[in-house]
């Protein structure tokens, strides 16, 4: 009896403080509100917005809410933290077996690389990119097309736009190639664990996502158009490209910052889940007579992922926290439009701020969830 | 148990000292002044660098016009104009600032709005600058007129502002797609357009005029003739202190009404003589007119002697720099502007 009470007293004691400080921070606030006539309440978000956003994904008017101004800055954060994660990891991936290599050059450069950009704070890279890269830049109307059909000028980088007829079509022979692909490869692990045989899977996977979605505009009636963009002239030395698509200069330095900031990280997370491995693996799997390219891919590889996810995806979680640094060069995310014009125009800064938290949190907690059940895909199955 | 029972016992006494501290706080409401004086310095709101509204120079003296109001204010309540504590905030800090209590007045070039005055939490005392929203863009450019804009013309500005809003009201009034590039704070918006990412740039037009001499060529440069909108900017305090409120509206009124009747910084102790009434009550010399805030007689008699009337303070901060040089509707309305402030009688 008096053990049990030792044992749940404290853990109650705890309890009771948690309520206790929540409890009169809450009350505080109130108090402190009512006395300057602030009101709580999340009405606002069916408000009008009446301001405008540079970049959307989805359509967005200044009539709209600011519950849809929300949602949209949040695409906006989303797709910065995307792009961010994608172009890190393979940068990141490249540099970290490049930091393993036996040439001296890349060896070298590889390290150079990772040690310039992990310590230079991101918020200078940022800055960097934008303001000195950007005035490099040339105006629209002397930029020198790239491929041909896009410009990367100061006020953007623009590119074709596609013009689809019958996408659905195209979109469902798209899905149809990747569910063989899948089937097929379950196929093969079938076949391989029954009778040793080795389907070339990677070329039937190549042939089918090619050939599917080439019938359907053979048969399909599927048509392709790209809109390119022309130059247009607002005033004697003012010039921007109209049609196609443009990307906004400080979507282009943002993600370019965090990806080369943040593959530094995951470079070394490569490097430490390769080195991670004792030789003698590597040595094993050759003497059963496997080759170089067998030997990464099924042995080292699949043992050193599970090195290197459990820290990559604290790298990820980083990443998407520190796009909030767009606010300081005009990329509409969420902590700029949001906590930014919206806190500023609402005067709810209780109300917006608890939301803008709750939301990184949420993110942050969506991609660990995501890398914690890969993590336990690849973990060693104990049988 | 009765070890644990101490440790429960202690926990409360230790919540409950904090209610308490709660509760005294709500007593001692609308008490901005007693504070102050107790602190011995006016903490007051500014931009984080506008040229003649709130600017601090190398080695951090604050001068501007807006800094003159706050310097006013502790010239009337702590007797010194230099006993102020200036805070730089960006345009989406300074409410938040101004309600939590971190600083007293709000002196940053903010307009006056409905919205702001009845739900913020905030209230305008006046208006010591008319201003209106202009566009400046590069005089290579050919554009002389708002007018010549054209679909696809990307705006820089500042977020966290009316300016904003006013924008959106324009383009879409005259239904022209614009690209806003909108900034954090005023230096990045400088930079950024300067660099050529926008078309034009857009704000209050006595911050264009004062952010052009930042500019790399300001002379490349020039403003549009036409006003978009109305922008009276003016200083603010917390809601719920009617006496601060009062005191920091007639600092204000006390500048500008000590330039309607003659009276300067150099003058004003040999006013004290003068035949006018209004003028002796102006410089402490005839009624009672620091009572009622709790001030002594000589608190704007301090004002104008130690920052000078509104004239004075115009002409150092935003006529000699070179901002704007006319005075335009920031102009007495007996010299066909529009300043107009109650009598102090």
């Amino acid at each position: 009896m008096n053990n049990k009470i030792k044992r749940i007293f404290p853990q109650l004691l705890t309890i009771l403080f948690v309520v206790f400080v929540f409890g009169f921070f809450t009350i505080n606030a109130q108090v402190n509100m009512d006395n300057r006539g602030i009101d709580f309440g999340f009405g606002f978000l069916s408000q009008e917005a009446s301001f405008d956003m540079q970049f959307t994904l989805l359509d967005y008017d200044g009539q709209d809410s600011y519950l849809w101004a929300y949602v949209v800055a949040l695409l906006n954060t989303l797709l910065v933290s995307f792009l961010g994660i994608i172009f890190c990891t393979i940068l990141g991936v490249v540099i970290g077996i490049a930091r393993l290599s036996q040439n001296f050059l890349i060896k070298n450069s590889a390290a150079w690389y990772v040690e310039f950009f992990r310590n230079i704070p991101l918020l200078l890279q940022i800055f960097f990119w934008y303001y000195a890269a950007l005035r490099a830049l040339p105006l629209p109307e002397n930029a020198q097309p790239w491929f041909g059909v896009t410009y990367m000028t100061i006020k953007g980088y623009y590119i074709p736009s596609m013009i689809w007829e019958n996408l659905n079509i195209f979109m469902s022979c798209l899905i149809g190639a990747i569910v063989a692909i899948i089937f097929i490869r379950i196929y093969a692990k079938k076949i391989q664990e029954k009778e040793g045989k080795q389907l070339p899977v990677f070329y039937i996977s190549l042939a089918l996502i090619t050939i599917l979605p080439l019938f359907s505009f053979l048969i399909g009636g599927v048509t392709l158009d790209f809109e390119i963009p022309v130059l247009k002239q607002l005033a004697k030395t003012s010039f921007i490209y109209e049609g196609g698509i443009s990307l906004p200069p400080e979507l282009i330095a943002l993600v370019l910052a965090l990806s080369l900031y943040t593959s530094t990280f995951v470079a070394e997370c490569v490097r430490a889940g390769i080195q991670g491995i004792s030789k003698g693996q590597k040595e094993a799997a050759a003497s059963v007579g496997l080759t170089p390219n067998q030997i990464l891919k099924l042995v080292i590889m699949p043992q050193a992922l599970r090195i290197i996810i459990p820290p990559t995806t604290n790298q990820y979680l980083n990443l998407t926290k520190n796009s909030s640094l767009a606010a300081a060069i005009a990329y509409p995310d969420l902590v700029l439009v949001f906590a930014g014009t919206a806190l500023m125009q609402t005067g709810k800064a209780i109300e917006i701020v608890g939301i803008t938290m709750l939301t990184y949190l949420s993110i942050s907690l969506a991609i660990a969830a995501l890398m914690n059940w890969y993590n336990k895909r690849i973990e060693i199955k104990e049988k | 148990m009765f070890k644990h029972l101490k440790q429960l016992t202690s926990l409360f006494a230790m919540i409950a000292v904090l209610f308490a501290f709660t509760t005294e706080a709500m007593a001692k409401k609308s008490k901005t002044l007693k504070n102050t004086q107790k602190k011995g310095f006016v903490r007051c709101g500014v931009s984080q660098g506008l040229p003649g509204f709130s600017n601090a120079d190398a080695s951090g003296n604050w001068t501007g016009i807006d800094v003159d109001v706050c310097r006013a204010v502790a010239a009337a309540v702590l007797g010194d104009a230099n006993k102020v504590k200036f805070t730089p905030l960006s345009a989406k800090e300074r409410f938040t600032a101004l309600t939590s209590g971190e600083i007293d007045i709000l002196a940053r070039n903010t307009t006056w709005t409905l919205s702001r005055d009845a739900d913020i939490g905030l209230t305008f005392v006046g208006v010591n600058f008319y201003d209106g929203q202009g566009f400046m863009v590069r005089k290579s450019s050919g554009i002389t007129s708002t007018s010549q804009f054209k679909n696809g013309i990307s705006a820089c500005t500042n977020i966290g502002t009316t300016t904003e809003l006013n924008m959106r009201d324009f383009f879409n009034s005259r239904g022209i797609s614009y690209e806003p590039v909108a900034f954090e704070k005023a230096d990045e918006v400088v930079a950024a357009y300067d660099a050529g990412r926008c078309d034009t740039y857009t704000t209050d037009k006595s911050g264009l005029a004062a952010q052009r001499t930042k500019l790399s060529s300001p002379d490349d440069h020039i403003v549009l003739p036409e006003t978009i909108s109305k922008e009276p900017l003016g200083p603010v305090v917390r809601q719920g202190d009617s006496v601060w409120e009062d005191i920091v509206r007639w600092s204000l009124n006390t500048m500008i009404e000590a330039e309607e009747y003659g009276i300067t910084s150099a003058n004003a102790d040999s006013m004290k003589t003068s035949d006018n009434p209004q003028i002796k009550r102006l410089v402490g010399a005839e009624g009672e007119m620091g009572a009622a805030f709790g001030l002594d007689n000589e608190w704007n008699l301090r004002i104008i002697k130690q920052v000078g009337n509104y004239g004075e303070s115009y002409k150092r901060n935003i006529a000699d720099t070179g901002i704007l040089p006319d005075r335009g509707p920031n102009q007495l309305w007996t010299k066909g502007g529009i300043l107009y402030v109650p009598p102090a009688r």
